[in-house]
């Protein structure tokens, strides 16, 4: 929102105007995506509203998959107050064990 | 946005040519990192070259090694990208930009850039480095940011003192600490926002400084533009980008990632016995001491013959004293000669001569530092995957 508005501005005061404008800096559309897999809906509503899919992907590949992401996950309600539903939480760790 | 000059060295010519005009992310090719899982796309954004990519929102960009070997002061457009949180002011007005001072003050402050440009400036070559650095390269392997060693870099930074900011605003009787917040946020109001703090004495010391400038331009919007927090010698998560917000508190701060996260444990060494967790933790604080070969990649096929090692070192802030390198796999060492003294927090060149005959060699280097230490034979661990400053080796063919 505040940032269409801001475009609008920056258009009326007319590009190549050498006054200095809102910086708009275009980040290149975002490529990444989760791989195919069990419940895959519920991993892009949750997961993808504070981060790339290319988080998920990069992580080490451990011993202890479902320890790993069960703890990612704890971690992202516990400290970062991801809005993940209880009923949730199940799906998207068997998900990221099956899949990463 | 593109830099031509950037564009014509990067791979894949064509595909750049038919996207030129459109913001579509463009994966020029591909560079697999030297550990598990380590492929990663070579991405381009605006006021960068191509750069290796880690994550892309928030945007998170790794330099790749190579820009090392080009000299000691590492360009704006390759210069490392990290963030923790992905609401960016992507739209930020320099005109409309002010730095608020505020809390335990005689007199809050609302500074324009062009205040702060009017003071009187100063400049420091200084190194910035992620605390995540390498940390692909920790075994048992840590969750985080997957990155080799391109997460650094050394730069030219301009800007004024903190101590010059926070005289003007007065700083009472029992201040503490000093925190930092910048224009960057969360995504959600439940994620703890990306506040910094350091001790007043630290915040005073005449060395940290409030830059906009970084090696003779505008920082880029990347790393923190119009203005960001130096602190030489420490870890790049106390040199908040899109600096808008200073308060001076009476108590030590207590937010999330001061209080819990960027620890590490409160040992001799700061490292754990791997795989386990640490009893008590501190703030990560200043760079271990480090040193590189940037000439050499490893894996190289070399010619026999005389060859010159090259690379950099760099320390918390008390210099570099000595290099050392060892073609025998570390039985022996000698001494490089050091390049141009930038200032005890920059990177310091140095290069050797050597002359290799046919056959497979370990190639190692490492640094001393004036205060007397030294890099370790065997990796530290710790479960975060910070301070990494084993001595760095390069295995090469020669024939």
């Amino acid at each position: 929102m505040q940032r269409t508005v801001l475009l609008a501005i920056a258009l009326a005061a007319g590009f190549g105007s050498v006054t200095a404008a809102p910086v708009n800096y275009q980040l290149p559309n975002e490529v990444a995506a989760f791989k195919p897999g069990p419940n895959l809906e519920v991993v892009q509503g949750n997961c993808s509203a504070c981060h790339s899919a290319d988080y998920i992907k990069t992580q080490p590949p451990m011993k202890d998959k479902k320890g790993f992401w069960q703890a990612e996950v704890t971690k992202m309600i516990k400290v970062y107050g991801a809005p993940i539903d209880d009923a949730d939480v199940g799906k998207i760790v068997d998900y990221l064990a099956a899949t990463y | 946005m593109f830099d031509r000059r950037d564009l014509l060295k990067g791979a894949g010519l064509a595909a750049i040519a038919t996207a030129l005009n459109s913001t579509k992310a463009l994966a020029l090719d591909t560079v697999t990192l030297p550990f598990a899982n380590g492929e990663r796309p070579l991405v381009k954004y605006p006021q960068k070259r191509p750069m290796i990519g880690l994550t892309s929102r928030p945007p998170q960009l790794e330099t790749p090694f190579a820009v090392f070997n080009d000299g000691p002061i590492t360009p704006n457009n390759a210069f490392f990208v990290r963030y923790h949180l992905a609401d960016l002011p992507y739209n930020l007005d320099p005109d409309k930009f002010t730095l608020e001072v505020k809390g335990k003050v005689d007199k809050p402050l609302k500074l324009s850039l062009k205040d702060i440009k009017k003071m009187k400036a100063t400049e420091i070559v200084a190194v910035n480095q992620c605390s995540g650095n390498s940390r692909g390269f920790f075994e048992p392997r840590v969750a985080g940011g997957q990155l080799a060693n391109g997460a650094m870099g050394n730069a030219r930074w301009r800007g004024v003192p903190l101590k010059a900011v926070l005289e003007m605003a007065g700083v009472q009787a029992g201040a503490k600490q000093v925190t930092f917040n910048g224009m960057d946020g969360p995504v959600s109001d439940k994620t703890p926002d990306f506040v910094k703090a350091l001790d007043l004495d630290h915040a005073t010391d005449g060395e940290v400084m409030l830059a906009y400038g970084m090696n003779g331009e505008d920082l880029p919007f990347l790393n923190g533009f119009p203005l960001r927090l130096i602190v030489p010698g420490y870890y790049g998560t106390y040199w908040v980008k899109h600096l808008n917000e200073i308060t001076v508190i009476d108590n030590v701060y207590d937010g999330f990632w001061m209080k819990s996260a960027y620890r590490i444990p409160d040992t001799p060494n700061n490292a754990v016995e791997p795989g386990t967790a640490p009893k008590a933790t501190i703030p990560i604080n200043r760079f271990t001491i480090r040193s590189f070969i940037t000439s050499v990649p490893d894996g190289a096929k070399l010619k026999a013959g005389r060859a010159t090692l090259r690379g950099i070192a760099f320390d918390g802030g008390k210099g570099i004293k000595e290099v050392e390198v060892s073609t025998d796999g570390g039985k022996t060492w000698t001494s490089a000669k050091l390049g141009k003294d930038l200032g005890k927090y920059s990177f310091r060149e140095w290069k050797l001569p050597v002359k290799l005959a046919a056959g497979s060699y370990d190639l190692k280097v490492r640094a001393t530092g004036n205060g007397g230490e030294t890099q370790p034979d065997t990796p530290r661990w710790n479960p975060a995957g910070y301070l990494r400053n084993v001595v760095e080796t390069v295995r090469v063919s020669v024939a």
